[in-house]
This record gives C-alpha cells, sequence and structure tokens, in this order.
C-alpha cells in the first residue's frame, strides 16, 4: 500500500508537469499565431523551422513575436519562483514582490537611471538596468525587513509592503512627468507593465541571468524544504539558516529586479501562481514546485500576455491589468482560506 | 565526566548579551531522562534553545561526548542530537510522513531526496509513536496529541542520541500526555538515547524523570533523583505556593485546606473519607477527619485538606487519648459524615464514633 500510495503521487507529479508543458506549447503556438498580421500554421511552421519564408512574415515572428513571447516565459517564470522564494522566507502565502513593494522599488530606480542618462543622451544597456532595479529591489526588501521585525501580522507587513509601493510609484510618476518627451512614451508603457519592446540582445541578457539564478535556487530545494519548517527546525537538521535567509532575500530579488528591468511591475503573479502550481501538485516540496513555479509563471504570463495583445487590438492592455483581473481573485481568496483555517 | 553523553561546564544563557541564568551544570546519560522543573518564565526554554543551538551561549561549555559543541558544525550536531519545540509550526501541504522524513535531512544527498534506507526509518519512527496509519495526512489537519507524536517521529527518525524537548505535553490532554511519555520512556530504553526535557505537570515529571533540574531565579536551585526533589515543602518553596499544597504520596498538586473552624466531622479510614473531603474541599466546608493511622490513604489526602486531623500511629489500635481527642472535636461540629462499612481490632473506636454520631441524629 505505501508503494502504491509514493507511486500514485509520482504520477500525479508527471502528470502535473505534463498539463504544464502541453499548456505552455499550445499557448506558444497561438501566441505566435495571434496579431494584427494574420499567419498560417503552415508558414508559421516553415518560418520557425526551416527559417524560410516571405521577408515580412519572416521579421513579424523573428524578432517581434519571438522575443515577446520568450520574455513572457523567462520573465513569468522568474515572477513566480520569486514569489515562491518570499512566501517561504515570510512562511507566509501571500508574500510576493509586487506586493511587498519590491517591484516598485526596482521600478523607481530603474526610471531614475533611465531619466537621468538620456538627459545626458547615454544609451542604457540591460546589464545596467537590472542592477539599478536590482539596487532598488534591495531598498524596498531592507524597508520590507525592518517593518517584519517590528510586526508580528503577516497583514501589516503586506499593508507596509502595498504602501511602499504607493509611494515609489508615486515619485515614479513624478519623475515619469519631467521626463524628456520623445522618451515618455515608452517609459510610461514599461512602468505599467509590459511584454513589448523586446529584442534578442534583451531576451539573451535575461536568460543568462535568470538561467544562473534558477539553477542556484533548485540547487538549494533541499535547505529550503527544510525551511518550510521554521527556522528551528532547519537549523535543527544542520541548516545554515542565516546563510539561507540572505540567499532567499538575495535570489528573490534578482529574479524580481530582472523582471522589473525588462518588463516593468507585473502584480499578483508571484502569488497566484506559486498558489496554483502548489494546488495542482498537491504538495509544496520545493525540489517539484520550483521548476513547477518557474513552467506555471510561464504559462501564466503568456496566457495574459496573449489577452493583454489580442483582446482590444490594436489597443494594447498594460500586462498588470490583465494579470490582476485573473491574480486578484486567487489571492483573496488565499487570504480568506488562511482565515479561516487559523 | 565520561559516563554522560551532554554535560556542561558553568553554562551561561540569556537574551541579547543579557544573562539570565548562570553556572548552569547539566548532565545526561544515554538511557536516563533529565526533566527541567521550575516556575513559568524561570527560563527552561532559554536553555533548552541555548543547548539545540537556537541561541547563542553567553558562556562557559557544553560538551557532547567530551567535545565541546561549538567547534561541531552544525550537520554534526544534527546526528547528534534532534527536538521537539513548544511553539506550533504551520507547514504547507506537508503530509505527516513528509514532516518525519524531514528528520533524514542530515543523512541524504545535496537534493534531499529518501533512499530505500531513509525510507524504512521514517516508516520505523511512525511505527514507534504509533503513527503509520496517520503518514498520508496534512499535518495540519490532524489534533495537537497526534501532532506532537508526529514531531516527536520526526525527531527519532534524526537518530540523535539525545532528544530535547520543551514542554511536549503542553497542549495535550491527559491521555495524551500520557500516551506521548509512554512512548517516550519506551524509547529512551529501547534505544538508548538521553532525553533532556522541560515539563510542566510536576505530577509526569515525578514519575517519569530519572533526574531532575529545578530552575529558579537566576540559577540552578537544585538538582536530583524525583524522591529528593520532590518533597512537599521544596516543591512549595521552588514555585512560590502559597494556596496549595504539593502531595509527595500521589505526586499530586492540591488546593489549600479551607481555614476556620471545622463545621463537619468526617470518620474515615480505608480510603472511605478521600470523595467526602474532596467534595467539602469544593463545597469551601472546614472539617475535621480522624481517627486515621498514619498509613491509612486517608491520612495522605487529609493531611493536606484538613487543619484539624486526628492522627494514630500506623498498627496500632486506637488509643484512648486519640479516641477522646476525635469525640470532643465531634461535639464541636454540627454534623457527622462516615462513609467507613467495615471495622475490625484496630479502627473498633471509630465504630463507637459513629453510635455516638448516630445517637445524637448527627450523621448524615
Amino acid at each position: 500500500m505505501e508503494v502504491r500510495k509514493n507511486h500514485t503521487a509520482n504520477i500525479r507529479y508527471g502528470i502535473a508537469f505534463l498539463i504544464l508543458i502541453a499548456l505552455l506549447g499550445i499557448l506558444f503556438v497561438w501566441n505566435v499565431n495571434s496579431g494584427s498580421v494574420d499567419l498560417t500554421i503552415k508558414e508559421i511552421y516553415k518560418i520557425l523551422i526551416h527559417k524560410k519564408g516571405e521577408e515580412t512574415s519572416f521579421h513579424i515572428v523573428w524578432d517581434i513575436r519571438m522575443p515577446r513571447i520568450l520574455a513572457a516565459i523567462i520573465l513569468g517564470g522568474a515572477l513566480s519562483v520569486s514569489g515562491f522564494l518570499l512566501q517561504t522566507f515570510f512562511g507566509n502565502p501571500i508574500a510576493g514582490p509586487f506586493v511587498l513593494g519590491i517591484s516598485s522599488g526596482a521600478k523607481l530606480m530603474v526610471s531614475i537611471v533611465i531619466v537621468v542618462l538620456l538627459e545626458k543622451r547615454i544609451l542604457v544597456n540591460s546589464f545596467l538596468m537590472i542592477t539599478a532595479a536590482f539596487a532598488g529591489a534591495m531598498i524596498s526588501m531592507g524597508f520590507v525587513l525592518a517593518v517584519s521585525k517590528k510586526v508580528e501580522k503577516m497583514s501589516m507587513l503586506v499593508i507596509c509592503g502595498v504602501m511602499i509601493g504607493y509611494i515609489c510609484s508615486a515619485i515614479t510618476e513624478f519623475i515619469v512627468t519631467f521626463a524628456d518627451d520623445s522618451n515618455i512614451v515608452n517609459l510610461h508603457n514599461w512602468s505599467m507593465g509590459s511584454f513589448s519592446g523586446m529584442n534578442w540582445d534583451k531576451i539573451l541578457v535575461m536568460a543568462v541571468v535568470i538561467f544562473f539564478v534558477m539553477v542556484t535556487t533548485f540547487c538549494m530545494s533541499k535547505p529550503i524544504s527544510a525551511y518550510q519548517m521554521g527556522e528551528a527546525y532547519a537549523k535543527n537538521v544542520g541548516v545554515n539558516v542565516s546563510l539561507l535567509r540572505i540567499m532567499l532575500i538575495l535570489l528573490s530579488s534578482i529574479l524580481a529586479a530582472c523582471v522589473t528591468a525588462f518588463a516593468g511591475p507585473i502584480s499578483f503573479v508571484g502569488i497566484a501562481v506559486p498558489h496554483l502550481v502548489k494546488s495542482l501538485f498537491k504538495t509544496a516540496k520545493p525540489i517539484l514546485v520550483i521548476p513547477g513555479c518557474f513552467l506555471g509563471g510561464a504559462v501564466f504570463c503568456l496566457f495574459c500576455d496573449l489577452i493583454a495583445r489580442t483582446l482590444f487590438a490594436p489597443t494594447e492592455l498594460s500586462i498588470s491589468s490583465v494579470t490582476a483581473v485573473f491574480g486578484a481573485p486567487i489571492v483573496i481568496y488565499v487570504m480568506i482560506r488562511r482565515q479561516t483555517k487559523v | 565526566m565520561k559516563e554522560y553523553f551532554l554535560y556542561t561546564d558553568h553554562m551561561t544563557v540569556g537574551y541579547q548579551g543579557r544573562p539570565l541564568i548562570s553556572d548552569i551544570e547539566l548532565k545526561v546519560k544515554k538511557g536516563e531522562i533529565l526533566t527541567l522543573i521550575g516556575p513559568n518564565g524561570a527560563g527552561k526554554s532559554t536553555i533548552l534553545k541555548s543547548l539545540t543551538r537556537q541561541m547563542n551561549l553567553l558562556g562557559g561549555t557544553v560538551y557532547i561526548e567530551q567535545r565541546p559543541m561549538n567547534k561541531m558544525t552544525d550537520k554534526e550536531v544534527a546526528r547528534k542530537q534532534s527536538m521537539v519545540m513548544t511553539e506550533r509550526i504551520r507547514p504547507e501541504l506537508m503530509t505527516c510522513e513528509d514532516v518525519v522524513s524531514m528528520g533524514r535531512y542530515p543523512y541524504t544527498g545535496s537534493l534531499g531526496i529518501l533512499s530505500k534506507e531513509d525510507k524504512d526509518k521514517v516508516k520505523e519512527a511512525l511505527e514507534l509513536v504509533h503513527a503509520t496509519d496517520l503518514a498520508g495526512q496534512d499535518f495540519l489537519k490532524i489534533s495537537d496529541g497526534q501532532r506532537q507524536r508526529i514531531l516527536l517521529a520526526r525527531a527519532i527518525c534524526q537518530e540523535p542520541e539525545l532528544i530535547v524537548l520543551d514542554e511536549p505535553t503542553s497542549f495535550l490532554d491527559i491521555r495524551h500526555k500520557l500516551e506521548l511519555l509512554a512512548i517516550l520512556k519506551k524509547m529512551v530504553r529501547e534505544k538508548q538515547i538521553a532525553v533532556l526535557m522541560s515539563l510542566h505537570e510536576l505530577e509526569l515529571a515525578q514519575k517519569i524523570s530519572d533526574f531532575v533540574v529545578c530552575v529558579q531565579g537566576n540559577t540552578i536551585a537544585n538538582y536530583g533523583t524525583p524522591e529528593e526533589i520532590f518533597q512537599s515543602s521544596y516543591i512549595k518553596e521552588l514555585y512560590g505556593i502559597t494556596k496549595g499544597t504539593y502531595n509527595t504520596e500521589f505526586g499530586t498538586v492540591e488546593m489549600a485546606a479551607v481555614e476556620g473552624t471545622p463545621e463537619i466531622f468526617v470518620i474515615g479510614g480505608n480510603g472511605s473519607g478521600i470523595t467526602i473531603y474532596r467534595k467539602l474541599q469544593r463545597e469551601g466546608v472546614p472539617f475535621a477527619t480522624g481517627v486515621l493511622h498514619a498509613n491509612d490513604v486517608d491520612y495522605f489526602l487529609a493531611k493536606e485538606l484538613s487543619n484539624c486531623v486526628i492522627v494514630e500511629k500506623a498498627f496500632e489500635a486506637i488509643r484512648t487519648e486519640n479516641y477522646e481527642k476525635a469525640l470532643k472535636q465531634m461535639n464541636q461540629c454540627k454534623k457527622v459524615y462516615c462513609n467507613l462499612q467495615e471495622f475490625g481490632f484496630l479502627n473498633h473506636k471509630n465504630q463507637k464514633l459513629l453510635e455516638i454520631a448516630k445517637r445524637e441524629g448527627k450523621l448524615l
């Protein structure tokens, strides 16, 4: 019976991964296929696999749609893993980079850097953006950590995070208002959250950074799993808890910063996706949930971006407004369930 | 000190650099249970947290198998000692089996995947705490008693030589308290593990511990076997009890005797008085009782609950002087209770008291 139980659990995990991969595949094709220019599946197949086709279509698929799709996959995955790490750190399912104000902190720093450098006619490269975003993320994180030492209740911490988010957004608005006219449009789009305006250089940078962070995170599944039982028990089985805590903060901040640097702040993905993934897998084991969250985040963001881009085409919605519509109800559900359980 | 698995040398513990208790000398052998008792806030948890490295020592040294613990890595310590804490944990979506298998952490590889051997150890630990049927259940959905057993299984699974438990029985009802301690005792005996724990329940501490340490004020006030420590007067002093007593023979805590002139006389003996004493105590009625033999079970309770007990030496027939004392006392009382049915050579005079009470219409 014992063996059978383990067996069914393993089958469940296998099916869960298959579902996520299948969804990712379907959404990938759907995304490539949607947009202002209609392409047949045959044409797309030719362009993607044989790298041949009519020049405009080729350009649309390879230089506009593909980078955008890959950005949604990579950044969506990164965002939900960041959420999972923060939830582990604070031991609470409603923690996430957006509600704790970390995304907004990153956004503020990035906009300051962009505006200052643009004034001086210096081109901003991707690494500089990530660095700025990381610095902003760490500043917000510092505030959140300072507050978390003072307040016991997680709800208070989230409220503080939301407030920090508002302050940062307000200052960002202020800066954007004083920015050079020609750049406002771009900056404005970005500060609302969007996967548009990607190119292959950016994809390369984000892929490399996030790949390394993800590998590190995955290798830490064992100490993270021990930490899920609380600091004391983690320490008791021999985890270096202070190092782990620093790592959790650093990794989640880099992931959130990377997302913000390229796509602006994106709401609720960090909370909703880990919750959905854990429900799908029926476990919170990091060794499964970390890759699961990455896939889930990719699927969720591809889906939301598809809607953002096609629902009122040619007008584009900001990605955050779409993720909020799907993500916020899940967050509310998680909060209520937690309330009734305690 | 070689025979001790763990001992401390002038250990000082406290919070944020402020010493709370200093010069702590604890020692525990394998196969023994050492229990910390003492009033709330005395620092029992602080000592246990310092021993498990949850908190830093402020002074002194802890030795595990003659090796200073501060020279050992976290992983080494993890293989030597495990713990069950008093704080509740809320792990998400973890089955009881998952929680228990967390104890295998110091033995698994870098990704924490359980081997066949690890799984067997988990199963064995679950069996030991009689929780095999809980394995697949959500840890958050089981009762407090079950949870505590699962956490003990987790600690056992870590294959320690010392288990530290901080008030393991706190949230449990009486049945589960007994179950848990029985498992603990069995484990100590069978696996020759050393146990260091704190307990709130004195009566249980007296019954399960091999040695007892009393934590009081800023020192270890006393150390010894339960027989040495659980003396009524000492326990009263340790906890600063003023409104009751600690009964050494029964290992129970009793409320203080009701003050005042006795209103009721109880003719007791052979355990017949106990229920009456308790009833009168609850109702707040001061009573006198006699004549009780010093080896009568009624006497052990009566001496805690009444300020007026007429006692006769063990194995002696009741002497006239004691009989007269009792009669005098009975005459001053308005009513008499007697549940005693059997009278024999030794307590023949109690029968006389009963007859007088009947004649005077005082008997209830």
